[in-house]
């Protein structure tokens, strides 16, 4: 591996840890629904982050944006049917707050 | 390398914009900033394709699916907010701190740090890569897709029946 991409690498690892903090704070602290999904969106940036950035040092960027590519496309997907969920959840409760949703069957 | 420093810390401050803001319709449109900065950093390194996908799926269609549910959903009176504020201000007052104290730490142990990847190097053509080498997750994705749709499907048709 060159100096510059241990370098790259270097600077863009805290970050990455700071974004995967930022999104796990996030859901932990947040009771919005809506809020749980957008900290869910920021932890799958620093993973997409990440797989393109080991893409990168490694000089494999193809098998990196192929996966990167996957997962993006699941990632919407994931939003979507989170997000009918969630409005389904709003009109039997009236709200998007988690608390409402504790004594569901099961 | 200090464009790239420059774009983390406005990643940084977009997804502190995210979790601070008391407006979810804000919050909204600072996660589609994060996905902009994202897709800078991923052409900076030498991913394009991963970074066109980006742009228009993350900045556009999850922007548009999180605004659309946002609007369903009852918007907050102005009396409301300024309550909301200091309670979410007390609630992540600590998280800024927390960045700050992880991120030195984890600057000052990579330092003496010797990174080292192996370098793989393997087929450099994305579509190749994607329909002849990883067709297995070209199939699950198939099937997620499949799911994806089956399930909204479903959640929108029990909605109407009630």
């Amino acid at each position: 591996m060159s100096a510059e991409n241990a370098e790259i690498l270097r600077i863009f690892i805290p970050f990455i840890i700071l974004l995967l903090i930022a999104g796990f704070y996030f859901i932990l602290a947040t009771r919005n629904l809506i809020r749980i999904l957008l900290g869910v969106e920021i932890i799958t940036k620093a993973a997409l982050l990440a797989i393109i950035l080991a893409g990168y040092v490694t000089n494999n960027t193809a098998l990196a944006q192929s996966l990167a590519i996957i997962m993006i496309i699941i990632e919407v997907f994931v939003v979507a049917v989170a997000a009918g969920i969630i409005i389904q959840i709003y009109k039997k409760t009236g709200s998007v707050d988690a608390r409402n949703i504790r004594n569901l069957r099961g | 390398m200090s464009l790239i420093i420059g774009l983390l810390v406005i990643l940084i401050i977009a997804v502190l914009m995210v979790i601070f803001s008391t407006r979810l319709l804000m919050s909204a449109i600072s996660l589609a900033v994060t996905s902009i900065i994202v897709t800078l950093l991923m052409f900076r390194l030498n991913s394009p394709l991963a970074a066109v996908f980006e742009l228009s799926i993350c900045a556009g269609l999850i922007t548009v699916i999180f605004i659309t549910t946002i609007s369903f959903v009852k918007p907050v009176a102005e009396e409301e907010l300024l309550i909301t504020w200091k309670r979410r201000l007390k609630k992540y007052i600590a998280l800024p701190v927390i960045l700050i104290v992880v991120g030195l730490v984890i600057s000052f142990l990579l330092k003496p740090m010797v990174l080292a990847l192996p370098p793989v190097l393997q087929e450099t053509n994305v579509a190749y890569t994607l329909w002849n080498i990883r067709q297995v997750d070209i199939i699950g994705q198939a099937i997620i897709l499949l799911v994806g749709v089956f399930g909204i499907v479903v959640l929108f048709r029990e909605g109407q029946n009630k």
